[in-house]
């Protein structure tokens, strides 16, 4: 079934760790094998913030195995190096888990793609996030637990999209959890809620064209798609209403820029999206009580028609 | 027979004889004997008072702790009910197969109102997906937006939203009236098999998809047409009743009915037609 909420302030920042755990908890009925963060936090904007995995947290149907804590510390020891050979400085350096690290970066390119191929070039290492903003959080479990283990509740910034994922189409482990990142793009991320039913062709289609999968969850195809019209010089808007026709099957989806937070829906609206719209903020979520957790007031709220997409800058 | 290549849809149909004006002859027949409404109750139904009120706080209430407490408040001949912050709660309301007043000071989550029988209500907010689901009878009224499938399956009884709603409402509906005051999403009226909808804005792809039988009535644009729908003629009768239930639901003021379209079925299902009354009653 799945669940998914995000949020956008408009105009200020607010703790929207805490606001996009609350909407997430709310959605837990929805499915709690994995839940994911795409928070856009404030920050100085001068160093990359990179949230990767050296291993996994391996869940039910997952075709990962878990692994030794040392075999995490020597696939960091090699990104370390890795970094240090291109040039890259980490600046600050914070180990959560042992397979979960962020680094803060110091680092001139504007060209990720290389950047990524490198890091993700070495085995069982895999880059959640990179940009200014945007730090992508998931693993297994409901919101609260997310959040607890990750101290999420305190991030403040200017939006959010979040993702309860139970599992259907791919196993239980972080690979295949939501949000996924717009790779190679900077600060781009995707959270759905549906089925894609033409992801093998696509996926052939895209990775002639030198993009890359790292999970075999049909979602990911949607950041894979909107990052590849993007590298071609289309808005995200653009390609978002492109995905109206490009994927087929039925998705609710959402995907958030540095500055933006957009929400598309297929042509039939075979998934559920209930939102809130007002001059300083946008919430929306698969169900109304998501929105409730944090606007608890009588509002008015409405279900986007079939085939629709918005976009919301901050 | 005309020439099938260079007629319209809407001829065409007719033309095969797979579409005549039913509504104003089957459709239209009562199978159910008033005089025997006296007799016809519900096990367990209570016997209510619309003048004794009171009010139920549900902001702390799971949803069967709220739908029990309506129930015990209606035990002790409460008929007149206001609920005070559903906060979008998710199956408020069903199963009420009673004589009550009841009022939402709010909005509903998912599958409010399903699977009721007579009440009739008032929703101060929004309605998420599948509200009043398999409606028997009564009168649900929406002051704002409603969810997805809007009144899916409903039998009989006045379903009324005043905003707008989303897809698939009155999907395999079977009978009752929905009126919607704003404008309706994809695949309004799919597999509809009898009963009536009022769209009187605009309504978006695939209307009347694999519609069996019943009929739409729209005021506003139309995205395209479902398969087996088609356009019929708005004759002063079905004016008539339009005025009379967009009076009744406090909705359209001055709109004027004469301009809105009037879509049917333009099919018969084999030997869905050829049924007695009272069986098709069983049969539906």
């Amino acid at each position: 079934m799945c669940g998914i909420a995000g949020l956008i302030h408009r105009g200020k920042s607010s703790n929207v760790g805490s606001e996009l755990q609350g909407m997430l908890q709310a959605l837990k009925h929805r499915g709690e094998d994995s839940t994911g963060y795409a928070l856009y936090g404030d920050t100085d904007g001068k160093n990359f913030i990179m949230r990767f995995k050296v291993g996994e947290n391996v869940g039910e149907g997952s075709s990962s195995v878990m692994e030794d804590v040392s075999v995490y510390d020597e696939r960091k020891k090699i990104v370390d190096q890795t970094l240090s050979e291109m040039g890259a400085k980490v600046v600050k350096e914070e180990r959560t888990l042992p397979y979960s690290l962020r680094y803060e970066i110091d680092y001139d390119t504007k060209d990720l793609l290389d950047f990524s191929q490198r890091i993700e070039s070495i085995p069982g290492v895999e880059i959640l996030s990179m940009g200014k903003s945007l730090e992508v959080i998931k693993d297994l479990g409901n919101a609260k637990m997310v959040c607890d283990r990750y101290s999420l509740d305190k991030v403040v910034g200017t939006h959010a999209i979040g993702h309860a994922r139970m599992a259907t189409e791919s196993g239980v482990d972080i690979k295949s959890a939501h949000p996924f990142w717009g790779y190679p793009f900077s600060d781009v991320s995707v959270v759905h809620n549906g089925q894609l039913t033409n992801y093998w062709n696509n996926r052939r289609v895209l990775e002639n064209k030198g993009m890359r999968f790292m999970s075999e969850c049909d979602s990911e195809l949607i950041a894979v798609y909107i990052a590849e019209k993007m590298r071609h010089g289309a808005t995200l808007e653009e390609g978002m209403k492109e995905s109206l026709t490009g994927l087929d099957g039925v998705f609710t989806y959402f995907v958030a820029t540095k500055d933006s937070l957009g929400m598309a829906k297929d042509t039939m609206a075979a998934k559920p999206l209930v939102l809130y719209e007002s001059d300083d903020l946008v919430a929306m979520g698969s169900e109304e009580i998501a929105i409730r957790s944090v606007l608890p007031q009588e509002i008015d709220t409405y279900d986007p028609f079939d085939g629709e997409v918005k976009v919301w800058q901050i | 027979m005309a020439n099938l290549k260079t007629v319209t849809k809407k001829s065409k149909a007719q033309s095969m004889g797979m579409h005549t004006e039913v509504l104003t002859g089957r459709t239209q027949q009562k199978f159910f004997n008033p005089d025997e409404a006296e007799n016809f109750y519900y096990f367990g139904t209570y016997d209510v008072d619309f003048n004794k009120r009171t009010e139920l706080d549900v902001k702390d209430m799971t949803a069967p702790e709220a739908n029990k407490e309506i129930d015990n408040l209606m035990s002790q001949g409460y008929g007149t009910i206001v609920i005070k912050n559903p906060q979008g709660k998710h199956s408020l309301g069903v199963g009420i197969l009673n004589k009550l007043n009841l009022i939402f000071e709010g909005s509903l989550g998912y599958f409010g109102m399903g699977s009721c029988d007579g009440p009739i209500v008032r929703i101060n907010g929004r309605v998420g997906w599948s509200c009043a689901e398999n409606l028997m009878a009564g009168k649900v009224v929406i002051e704002k937006n409603a969810g997805s499938c809007f009144g899916a399956a409903i039998r009989g009884g006045d379903l009324i939203c005043k905003g707008s709603v989303g897809a698939r409402t009155g999907i395999d509906m079977k009978g009752g009236t929905i009126i919607i005051g704003g404008d309706a999403g994809a695949f309004t009226g799919f597999m509809m098999q009898r009963g009536r909808i009022i769209i009187l804005g605009d309504v978006g792809i695939n209307l009347g998809d694999s519609m069996y039988d019943g009929t739409i009535f729209v005021g506003g644009e139309i995205g395209s047409y479902g398969s087996d729908a088609v356009d019929s003629e708005l004759t002063p009768s079905d004016q008539d009743w339009l005025k009379r239930k967009l009076k009744v639901a406090e909705i359209g003021d001055n709109f004027d009915v004469s301009k809105m379209k009037k879509i049917v079925a333009g099919k018969k299902l084999w030997n869905y037609d050829n049924l007695e009354p009272t069986e098709k009653k069983g049969a539906i």
